[in-house]
């Protein structure tokens, strides 16, 4: 290590590093270093230097089974969210509280929401697309909701049909309203890596959409590849830019694994300081712009990525794969998490 | 005031090393910032910047068709070894020297041989497990052979129906003929992130056995996760050990995704300096120790991933995804790649 005593060193967060020193940024720059890691020792660190908890959002109930062909029923859908609620995810998104007339598998929130068994610490957040889905969601007995913006101006027209800025002043009413009722908002942004519609997305829109929700009120922001065309690059050029308007820990990565990219990204994810990831039991939901493709990320195989890898979850890996196992019989179909497959010997 | 201190990377101190040494090998220069009272570490090369370039090893021929239940005829083997050759790939692994008896699907091994239209440019190894294989794969025109070894002495029995101490005999006989002949040798390493017979497989054994093979003359070494187990955790921990053995410019990585997790493994892999990567077409070749269970990482998925980080490849994309349709189409399965399948729009 060189002639410098151990005594001296001192290991500090790369921000705040910069905070303190204006000008290292630019002279690390002129280095020629992507992302220069602060540590002590062993430079190797770096690349496993992981959040030691990772917080997992079981997005299954909601974003799997919404694109899911076969409706499933509320009795079932109930089941399949106590089955989840017992394996230590700490949120599970239950439902949305969009129009039936758009959302047909949706079309139960209300009942689901009050049939199912809340596990005390773990949160069920529902989707609000706007104010009134938002008092739909109170009456029902929600705790936290979530808004969805996008990055991509068409991908807004095309499916919620208004521009970004309309989609905002929505989020704003709602976030409004869930700030007087001390109801958290969580923020999505989809299409952060690519938009079916307008190719490739700069990093600096969604900054933008991501600093509007954040100082709206939302506590978090989850970071949507929504067509799964991410890959490590894209993602660590998406949360460079990012991270500079908001801090880190508030935000989660959503990925899709169309293109078998995901795991590699949320790895990469990680590796920049981000400890939130979404996921969905099975593979849950499939991509409705690559039919046949894949889409969500499956909850069972980021366990399995993070546990090899020394992260506490505190989920229970064969729980989930239980419930999943479960929810597939409903479903009649195979499941597209590739440990569940390797561990039934199908 | 800045002081700059060089700090000599752990892996190997050769000279020949130092000479080929990728940018992420080259030492760990740590500045001492000092500012007031303050006096910080920075390190500013980091092992996180990735190869400018990787090889891919394509294995499709061999190890994806061999673990195929359907025996495919040599004008169709050649046909889709001649449709890789027009890819860019630059390493075809050809077919196997091994008994007929034990692999029916490569007994046609020396017309498949004699058979391709060798492109310039492009190496097509063969197995050849012992010196009888290697003498009929000499006959046959091969100029480049790789060696199979493990350091499980179960799965060595299993698979090889002898000891490790044997296999290693007999991959020395081939070593050393290949010296003679003029042949350049490729080794194989099994089970190096866990075996199905006996589970966890200590790091140290692994770096003990690339060794052994390199100071044999195989000019490479492929670390095979054989049942795909493994985690960016232990293939870091894997690599780790290895890399002190064997300079990590002659290491390649050989990642199944039974549990899904081989391109995150390789991500980690490129990230210490690994710049060699076997993979698959279509992901050929199921995982025997787990039916139904997917075995080698797609081609194409690594390429998507390779490609989205600016890394070069000399591939082309679209042509390895048709060679990928004509062997599904012929095997009449589906493909394993997730890019192909969301390519395609099935």
């Amino acid at each position: 290590m060189g002639n410098v005593p151990a005594a001296l060193k001192h290991c500090l967060s790369y921000e705040q590093l910069t905070r303190d020193y204006p000008w290292l940024a630019a002279w690390l720059q002129r280095e020629k270093v992507r992302g220069a890691f602060i540590f002590p020792a062993d430079s190797r660190n770096a690349i496993t230097d992981l959040p030691k908890f990772v917080k997992i959002v079981e997005v299954g109930p909601r974003d799997g089974l919404q694109n899911e062909k076969e409706i499933v029923p509320t009795d079932v859908k109930i089941q399949f969210i106590d089955l989840l609620s017992k394996t230590g995810l700490p949120a599970i998104e239950a439902t949305s509280f969009v129009s039936s007339k758009w959302v047909p598998q949706m079309a139960d929130h209300t009942d689901v929401l009050q049939g199912i068994h809340r596990a005390p610490q773990v949160k069920y957040p529902v989707l609000t697309p706007n104010l009134r889905g938002f008092r739909t969601a109170i009456a029902a007995g929600a705790t936290e909701v979530a808004v969805f913006g996008s990055a991509s101006e068409t991908f807004s027209r095309k499916n919620i049909n208004c521009s970004i800025e309309e989609s905002m002043q929505r989020f704003e009413e709602v976030v409004r309203a869930a700030k007087e009722l001390q109801i958290p908002v969580r923020g999505y942004v989809s299409c952060v890596l690519g938009c079916p519609y307008e190719g490739d997305i700069e990093p600096s829109k969604v900054t933008k959409v991501v600093k509007t929700l954040y100082g709206m009120g939302c506590y978090e922001i989850s970071l949507g590849d929504t067509i799964g065309v991410g890959t490590p690059g894209s993602m660590a050029r998406l949360l460079d830019s990012v991270k500079k308007e908001v801090p880190m820990s508030t935000l989660a990565v959503h990925c899709h694994d169309t293109y078998g990219q995901a795991l590699a990204n949320i790895l990469v994810a990680l590796q920049m300081g981000v400890s939130v990831v979404d996921s969905s039991v099975a593979g849950l939901g499939g991509c409705p712009y690559a039919k046949g493709a894949s889409g969500n990320v499956s909850t069972e195989d980021v366990l399995y990525m993070l546990h090899g890898l020394g992260v506490e979850t505190g989920v229970d890996l064969s729980k989930v794969m239980e419930a999943g196992d479960f929810i597939c019989k409903a479903l009649n179909r195979k499941t597209n998490s590739k440990v569940a497959q390797a561990k039934c010997r199908l | 005031m800045i002081l700059q201190c060089r700090n000599t990377n752990s892996n190997t101190g050769t000279q020949e090393t130092h000479r080929k040494r990728s940018v992420q090998q080259r030492p760990l220069r740590l500045a001492v910032i000092g500012c007031g009272r303050r006096i910080v570490f920075v390190a500013v090369s980091s092992v996180n910047p990735l190869p400018k370039q990787v090889k891919i090893v394509e294995v499709g021929p061999r190890d994806g068709l061999q673990n195929e239940k359907l025996t495919v005829p040599t004008e169709v083997k050649l046909q889709f070894i001649d449709m890789l050759s027009e890819t860019g790939l630059p390493v075809i692994e050809a077919t196997s020297f091994v008994s007929p008896k034990w692999i029916p699907q490569m007994a046609d091994q020396a017309e498949v041989t004699q058979g391709i239209r060798k492109r310039p440019g492009v190496v097509y190894p063969v197995l050849a497990p012992n010196l009888k294989g290697f003498q009929a794969a000499v006959k046959a025109g091969a100029d480049e052979v790789a060696i199979f070894s493990t350091v499980s002495e179960l799965f060595a029995m299993k698979n090889a129906n002898c000891s490790v101490e044997e296999s290693l005999q007999r991959a020395e006989e081939v070593t050393r003929a290949a010296k003679a002949a003029g042949v350049r040798v490729r080794g194989y390493v099994s089970c190096v992130l866990g075996c199905p017979y006996e589970g966890h497989v200590s790091p140290d054994k692994v770096a003990q056995m690339a060794k052994h093979i390199y100071a044999m003359g195989c000019y490479e070494i492929s670390l095979g996760d054989t049942i795909g187990v493994g985690t960016p955790g232990s293939m870091r921990a894997m690599l780790d050990a290895v890399s002190k053995e064997v300079p990590v410019d002659r290491l390649a990585v050989h990642c199944h995704d039974t549990y899904g997790q081989a391109l995150a493994n390789i991500l980690v892999a490129l990230q210490m300096g690994v710049s060699v990567v076997d993979s698959s077409v279509a992901g050929l070749g199921g995982c025997p120790y787990a039916p139904g269970a997917s075995g080698n990482v797609a081609t194409e998925d690594l390429v998507y991933m390779l490609h989205g980080l600016g890394i070069h490849t000399g591939v082309d994309l679209q042509k390895v995804m048709d060679a990928g349709a004509f062997i599904c189409r012929f095997l009449n399965r589906r493909t394993s790649s997730k890019v192909a399948q969301a390519s395609c729009r099935l």
